[in-house]
């Protein structure tokens, strides 16, 4: 149904647009239940149906977007015929845009996978059972998800798939859990039961005694969600063509030369191996991967068609906020069954949260150990740790004090769901460090 | 559009216990320049509703844009539907809440009048705070200004005949400069980066927020901190300004007194707090200087309002006072919660939800801190040695809000009682459990800004919610302070 509405309303302002006009059309919609978990019991169960439709009208190099809730239903034609005549006004009162750029040759292209999910109400039932007794908090969050792109240069683009997501921890006591995360199109009551019975396992662990850390330097090992969270930091304008030239990346002194990477460090955005669409919305399709880091060296950055024509160089499809949406590092040679090994005596850092620069344009960067992170001795589990901060910089933790990345990498889906639920995922091995300061 | 949506939902047919509809209206627009060019016009025009519905003991809910008789019809069975099938297995069994139902209009300030949005007009103001802000130097290399509006109008309505009105305008300048040179980048914004300045009215605030002149001021001072010593290391008194005092509040205070947290729903996303049931009424949050408010009546602040997400009626609620710590950030919902569990405390209105597509939850509004009685230079000639810090660029705290690091775009060397020089990248940490008993004092109503944030998150699924605060300038003392790389 979401296809044919967005099909009418790409017909129709075909038929609405005045010689000199174009338009483009982007549609992000899902219908999603979303799931609330607390203490092993439901919080909050709902679902949201929403249809967000992004367009654009451009009259020579003027252009300007209205973003429309849409219903699916025959009223959103007159909703489309309101926003065009209100962008037609807009258009009237704002300059020739120098940057803009569209894709003018049409690359149509359309995927739908089959709905097998099976009843929201069936996953929350094998969850709560599977829970019993335990402390499981979390979200689960199931059902369809579109993208669609359109304009009136005759291109059609659309990507239909229906998933779940299931975000959640098994809390031992205090600040005291284990996080997991697990996605896929089809659903086992089995493969989530067995989940949370392993998880469960881990709780032993939680109940030792904890240890609490003084600052100082240690040796740590980084889980790939871990990992993950470090990885984050240079999407955060790192690897932006936009925030590099306008010296506010945190990868400056990367670009410039005066630091480097471990060159056991690999970053590729991989669109062709993700889960977010490979069109984006001024209509260009992405590669199927472009270089980010190559052997510690900057390689690339992410482009969109806006700093294409800003700097007159060649785009690779990435959105206007040109952040990496399926980030893939090379994984290294360190088994994962070897970690605690080599590892020797350090922190097992399961997980980290809320970092933030503590010095941007140095590459500076500050967080915290969350969920289930370990003293480790000789190789052995001791103790769990009491949280702790850290404060390091991104060239010390991906450069000088890189010892090891696992052979194996995880694929780490995004359960985020501000405004719509995310598509971004990230493939990542676990890394060894000779060094990670902790500060409080 | 408001009635017809009350009169199709008051004509659904259903036998549940309780079921209410949120019907909101939000449109947007934005203006914004970078580098001298203006950026492409957005605007969005959002309309959906979300109906609630309590059932033998269950809770479901349904959001939908289909605002037809037959889209509100498929929302409420379905939000039927997840009442009946969450009904044996809720965390709390929901019959032993009493939803409100409130009657009443809020109108914001600002929302009488109609905006004189004049889009040539504000791109030229735009396009000339930026050209000063540029001027001729070489050394700034990245220069914006932005103006948003925001216009929402939402009508809540029960099925037993509870029906509210609310009128909400906001204006949201920004202004950001970026000056570099030999390999050092400093940036420098008027209100912070992330909109800081947000607030409700009308065309006002550009002046109030002090947009107007803010682009040569801002690019001196992104050159100013291009060339300042990095600030320095060691514990120290730390003077916060404003436009960080709303970050330090919102994080280590709002954050950690929310009681859903505290009750442990966010525990697998935004964490939990170091802040138990047994506290409130006798736990000392800070020294006695601190006095904190939930206040919905501070004209202009971003999150005023007249009735919650839930129904509830706002009213100001002492959340510290004197230091002690009084009352938690907990809807009705919640308090019923901590009710069944034998803990009863007060209520605050504010179980909020960040539009028509997101249920409500314990959220911040507009969360205070009570002015003081010293002046500003009476609160620096107090300092001997140390650093006064202004606007928030980095902000980290732990999941249970205790552990925190945060970064200011601006600092000022504080010797002998009188200010000093600049000092770029200045930074502290500290232990929210202990931070506020250092409060030394607190500026009086003329240090007092009002502040907020679009974009505060947390919930699962995610929300990212608006928030207020107005704080006064705040002193406290022997703080870890620290610097950027050498």
């Amino acid at each position: 149904m979401m296809r044919t509405a967005f099909a009418a309303i790409a017909s129709h302002l075909k038929t609405r647009l005045l010689p000199d006009e174009h338009y483009t059309l982007w549609l992000s919609a899902e219908q999603t239940d979303f799931v609330r978990f607390n203490h092993g019991k439901v919080r909050q169960a709902g679902q949201v149906s929403q249809a967000y439709l992004t367009l654009t009208l451009v009259r020579g190099q003027r252009h300007a977007s209205e973003q429309l809730s849409i219903s699916g239903n025959a009223d959103d034609l007159a909703l489309v015929d309101a926003s065009l005549l209100t962008l037609r006004g807009a258009l009237d009162e704002i300059e020739d845009d120098p940057y803009l750029l569209l894709n003018t040759t049409p690359q149509s292209s359309e995927r739908a996978d089959a709905n097998v999910l099976p009843a929201s109400e069936t996953m929350v039932a094998d969850i709560v059972a599977a829970a019993g007794d335990a402390d499981l908090v979390g979200i689960l969050a199931a059902g369809p998800v579109y993208y669609g792109f359109a304009n009136s240069y005759g291109q059609f683009n659309w990507q239909a798939s229906s998933s779940w997501n299931f975000d959640w921890s098994l809390y031992a006591h205090g600040d005291k859990a284990v996080k997991r995360g697990s996605a896929g199109t089809h659903w086992s009551a089995e493969n989530i039961a067995a989940d949370i019975a392993e998880a469960r396992t881990q709780l032993d662990l939680l109940r030792l005694p904890a240890k609490t850390l003084t600052p100082g330097s240690y040796r740590a090992y980084l889980t790939p969600s871990a990992v993950a969270e470090i990885a984050g930091m240079l999407n955060w304008g790192g690897l932006s063509e936009k925030q590099l030239r306008a010296k506010k990346s945190p990868l400056l002194k990367l670009a410039e030369g005066e630091q480097s990477f471990s060159p056991k460090f690999t970053l590729l955005e991989n669109t062709g191996a993700g889960l977010a669409p490979a069109f984006q919305a001024e209509g260009f399709i992405r590669p199927a991967q472009v270089a980010l880091v190559q052997n510690g060296k900057l390689a690339g950055s992410l482009i969109s068609p806006r700093s294409a024509k800003e700097y007159g160089i060649e785009g690779n499809g990435a959105s206007s906020w040109e952040s990496s949406e399926s980030m893939d590092m090379a994984g290294g040679d360190l088994p994962t069954a070897e970690v605690l090994q080599a590892l020797g005596t350090g922190l097992y850092i399961s997980n980290l949260w809320y970092l933030n620069f503590s010095d941007r344009a140095a590459g500076r960067i500050t967080g915290m150990t969350r969920f289930a992170c370990f003293w480790v001795e000789n190789g052995q589990i001791v103790a769990p740790l009491n949280v702790m901060r850290f404060d390091d910089s991104l060239f010390r933790i991906l450069g000088s004090e890189l010892e090891a990345l696992t052979s194996e990498c995880e694929l780490l889906v995004d359960p985020g769901s501000y405004g719509a639920r995310s598509s971004a995922s990230q493939r990542l091995p676990g890394a060894l460090l000779r060094s990670l300061n902790l500060v409080l | 559009m408001f009635d017809t949506i009350e009169q199709r939902f008051r004509k659904l047919k259903s036998s549940v216990d309780f079921c209410a509809i949120r019907y909101v209206e939000e449109d947007s627009e934005t203006l914004a320049v970078r580098q001298g060019k203006a950026e492409p016009l957005r605007r969005t025009r959002d309309r959906g509703a979300m109906i609630t519905v309590f059932h033998r003991g269950g809770y479901g809910y349904a959001a939908t844009a289909d605002c037809s008789e037959s889209g509100l019809a498929a929302a409420l069975a379905r939000a039927t539907a997840w009442a009946e099938a969450s009904a044996d297995k809720t965390v709390f069994d929901y019959r032993q809440f009493t939803p409100p139902s409130p009657q009443g209009r809020y109108q914001g300030p600002g929302t009488d009048l109609p905006l004189d949005w004049n889009r040539k007009a504000l791109f030229d103001l735009l396009l000339s705070e930026s050209a000063a802000a540029k001027g001729k130097d070489e050394r700034i290399v990245d220069w914006s200004a932005d103006l948003a509006r925001l216009d929402i109008r939402q009508r809540y309505v029960t099925h037993d005949g509870g029906a509210v009105d609310q009128q909400f305008r906001a204006i949201l300048p920004g202004l950001t400069v970026t000056a570099y040179a030999d390999g050092e980048a400093q940036t420098r914004s008027l209100g912070g980066q992330y909109g800081g300045l947000c607030r409700q009215g009308g065309m006002e605030i550009i002046a109030e927020a002090g947009l107007l002149g803010a682009g040569r001021r801002v690019a001196d001072e992104a050159l100013q901190l291009l060339y300042a010593p990095n600030c320095p290391n060691g514990a120290m008194d730390l003077l916060l300004m404003p436009e960080q005092m709303m970050l330090q509040i919102h994080e280590s205070i709002g954050h950690p007194l929310e009681l859903d947290r505290i009750l442990g729903d966010e525990r697998n996303y935004a964490g939990t707090s170091f802040v138990t049931l047994d506290m409130f009424g006798q736990y000392q949050y800070g020294s006695p200087q601190l006095n904190v408010t939930y206040d919905p009546s501070v004209s202009n602040e971003f999150a005023s309002y007249g009735w919650d997400d839930d129904g509830r009626a706002s009213e100001k609620v002492w959340l510290i006072r004197d230091g002690i710590l009084q009352a938690p950030l907990g809807g009705s919902i919640s308090q019923a919660r901590a009710h069944a569990i034998g803990k009863d405390m007060a209520a605050v209105a504010n179980s909020r939800a960040c539009n028509w597509n997101r249920p409500p939850i314990d959220r911040m509004a507009n969360l205070n801190i009570e002015a003081g009685d010293q002046s500003l230079d009476q609160l620096i000639a107090q300092v001997e040695h140390g650093v006064l810090m202004d606007t928030n660029v980095s902000w980290s705290i732990d999941d249970s809000r205790n552990k925190f690091q945060f970064g200011c775009e601006w600092g000022r060397i504080i010797e002998n009682g009188q200010l000093k020089g600049v000092v770029k990248n200045p930074g502290y940490r500290g232990i929210s459990a202990t931070f506020w008993r250092s409060l030394k004092a607190v500026g009086n109503g003329d240090t007092v800004g009002v502040l907020g944030t679009p974009n505060c998150g947390k919930g699962e699924p995610n929300q990212a919610v608006r928030v207020g605060h107005a704080s006064p300038a705040c002193l406290f003392s022997q703080i870890d302070v620290f610097g950027g790389e050498a």
